[in-house]
């Protein structure tokens, strides 16, 4: 095609055959009507959920628990997102500190080392890793063996999710962090402040805005997530805040409703589901805002 | 430094010469660092063991071979052939993957090369949206409302096309085909995003190149973006691959829970995920039927892991090129959509 192209200048300008011209105008459309079909589904989710799920949202939805009972009234969800709220503060507060000491690790220790190259491989491993493994692995090691007395118990499911979300941000914490300027970690060190100050007080407080921007995508990402929760939270349906015991949360309650016979249930499901569509996209809007504040 | 006082009679000592900060804060800061870097190999080789040691029971039973080669997957006679839950797993991922690449790396083109600078900022936040979506919303919308809408479609589909072989035949409804079909709206944001990023490396010189030869915007696209974010794409398609491979909640419902090799592509399977989700309630009080579950898992792991190992050589590979591409330019990426990329993919 070149070849016959560079004849074609000679003359003038290069003169496109109607062939190419019309392969060209093809190719267009296809990857614009592709492009078209990538947000095709977001619409339909969204729309579908609102349209089925929105109905549900009563007072009630939000201020009493589910009642368990299958063809009547099936009760609202305030147990469920007080639950998720409890299960994904607790996988937070584990992974997003371990997370960040990692990527601080990364970046300003371990470098171009052998191991940190090793870290960094297994890290990223773990971000591959299917969630419902996490979920069996803490069976495995907590739940039969009844660690605190209780077999399946809230905590469980937090390290489940916490295993999931860390090397999230891990990873995004490594990004931010390798984006602020060596200058200014020189600059301190050149003043003889030791390197633990450095990171504390020039790095981390520098990256925050990243670092908070990671932390809240893997926190939308943990929340909405089901199977690490199957065999380690279970399901029960009043709100308790005991987390060494059984707790409720929207992901189980949606899992447990699609199938349902009960109409009031599966209508509840999908209210469940826009809830939780709703609290993924803001903690997912307030990482942006926090990345927007960002001066790196 | 901070454990510093004032003597008058002693030098002023600084950090160089050992204060407490460097004589023992920053070494336990470092040694804590780094024990909690180890932490993440200790969990993976942890991982392994434990996984093994659960599933012993039921592999000893079945034996290594039967478990990963026979298909009889019959839990009340103690039989665990699990190739009928690997197959429908990789069926559905590849089913999945053929659909989505081509929508997520033409959406990625399209991001890069033909939206305006106004269009680019909304389709990418409507592509990360997508990533974030739980899993179990994917499950409810595939089941409630894709799948009675699809079920006549895809009875068509068998009925018209019943010549070509896995095609024909009763469609119930959920199957390998829905299930792979939700999975490409799963994935598609996935590969779009690291698409994207691949696509964006690819040099002006090269493009301004095939341009100046009087290519058409086609022929750019084919002679100098595609061969040359090639290896990130495989990539990205791998990592999207891998995601499919392990999803879970979807699949529980999608796929029906037959314990078989369907003999159509619209028919009901099982996969090795979706068998855990279902079964391991009523499984976990027999120790080899949990075990053969745990087997799964430990299957799906391994297969997983292989995948990913290979999507991150390709991936790292073509960021590297990135990143001499960035420092030649001296543009960084911006920060938002840096952290953005680590955590989509």
């Amino acid at each position: 095609m070149s070849m016959s192209a560079v004849h074609e200048a000679r003359v003038g300008l290069p003169v496109v055959s109607a062939r190419r011209k019309a392969t060209d105008r093809v190719a267009r459309g296809l990857i614009a009507a592709m492009t078209l079909i990538t947000v095709v589904p977001l619409v339909l989710v969204v729309y579908f959920l609102i349209a089925r799920g929105a109905g549900a949202w009563t007072a009630e939805f939000f201020t009493t628990d589910p009642t368990g009972s299958v063809l009547g009234d099936p009760g609202g969800m305030r147990s469920a997102y007080l639950g998720t709220l409890v299960i994904v503060a607790l996988a937070a507060l584990i992974s997003i500190p371990v997370g960040i000491g990692i990527g601080v690790y990364l970046v300003d220790y371990g470098r171009r080392s052998r191991f940190a190259g090793i870290v960094r491989y297994f890290v990223d491993v773990m971000t591959g890793v299917p969630s419902i493994v996490f979920g069996l692995f803490v069976y495995i090691v907590l739940v039969v063996s009844h660690v605190g007395g209780s077999a399946s118990a809230a905590w469980k499911g937090s390290i489940a999710l916490a295993l999931l979300m860390m090397p999230v941000v891990a990873r995004s914490s490594e990004v931010v962090l390798s984006l602020v300027p060596d200058s200014l970690r020189e600059a301190a060190l050149a003043l003889g402040t030791p390197r633990w100050r450095v990171v504390m007080r020039i790095v981390l407080p520098t990256a925050l805005p990243g670092l908070i921007t990671g932390s809240l995508l893997a926190i939308a990402r943990g929340a909405g997530e089901t199977a690490p929760l199957l065999f380690t939270v279970s399901i029960t349906n009043g709100t308790s805040f005991d987390l060494n015991n059984l707790m409720d949360s929207l992901p189980m309650q949606v899992f447990g409703n699609i199938g349902s016979p009960n109409p009031a249930l599966v209508e509840r499901g999908w209210g469940a589901a826009l809830l939780l569509v709703t609290m993924v996209l803001v903690a997912t809007a307030i990482a942006r805002l926090a990345a927007r504040r960002s001066r790196l | 430094m901070s454990a510093e006082t004032i003597d008058a009679g002693a030098p002023r000592r600084t950090s160089f010469e050992g204060g407490f900060s460097a004589r023992y804060a920053d070494p336990a800061f470092k040694w804590a660092l780094t024990a909690l870097a180890a932490l993440v190999l200790a969990l993976i080789a942890f991982f392994f063991v434990f996984l093994i040691s659960k599933a012993h029971v039921a592999l000893a039973h079945q034996g290594l071979l039967s478990f990963a080669f026979s298909d009889d997957w019959n839990p009340p006679k103690e039989a665990f052939g699990a190739f009928s839950l690997l197959f429908g797993t990789v069926v559905t991922a590849i089913i999945a993957l053929v659909i989505a690449l081509p929508v997520a790396v033409s959406s990625a083109i399209f991001i890069n090369e033909f939206a305006t600078a106004r269009l680019k900022g909304p389709l990418t936040l409507l592509v990360d949206l997508l990533a974030s979506v739980p899993s179990v919303v994917y499950a409810i919308w595939g089941f409630l409302v894709l799948q009675p809408f699809l079920k006549p479609v895809q009875q068509w589909l068998a009925d018209t096309l019943g010549f070509l072989p896995w095609v024909g035949g009763e469609v119930p409804g959920p199957g390998y085909f829905l299930s792979g079909l939700v999975l490409a709206i799963m994935i598609t944001p996935i590969i779009s995003a690291i698409s994207r990023e691949v696509i964006a490396t690819v040099p002006v010189e090269h493009k301004e190149a095939a341009k100046a030869l009087g290519a058409t915007k086609w022929e750019v696209l084919r002679l100098a973006v595609l061969p040359y974010s090639r290896a990130g794409i495989t990539g990205a398609a791998l990592l999207g691959l891998g995601r499919a491979l392990g999803e879970t909640i979807a699949v529980a419902y999608l796929l029906g829970g037959y314990h078989g090799i369907g003999d159509q592509i619209f028919g009901l399977g099982d996969s090795l995920a979706g068998a855990i989700a279902n079964e391991f309630g009523e499984a976990a009080s027999d120790p080899i039927y949990s075990g053969a579950l745990i087997g799964c898992g430990l299957l799906l792991f391994v297969v997983t892991l292989i995948v990913n190992a290979l999507a991150r050589g390709l991936v790292a590979r073509a960021e590297s090129k990135q990143f001499r591409a960035a420092a030649q330019s001296h543009a960084a990426p911006a920060m938002a959509d840096a952290v953005e990329d680590a955590v989509v993919a």
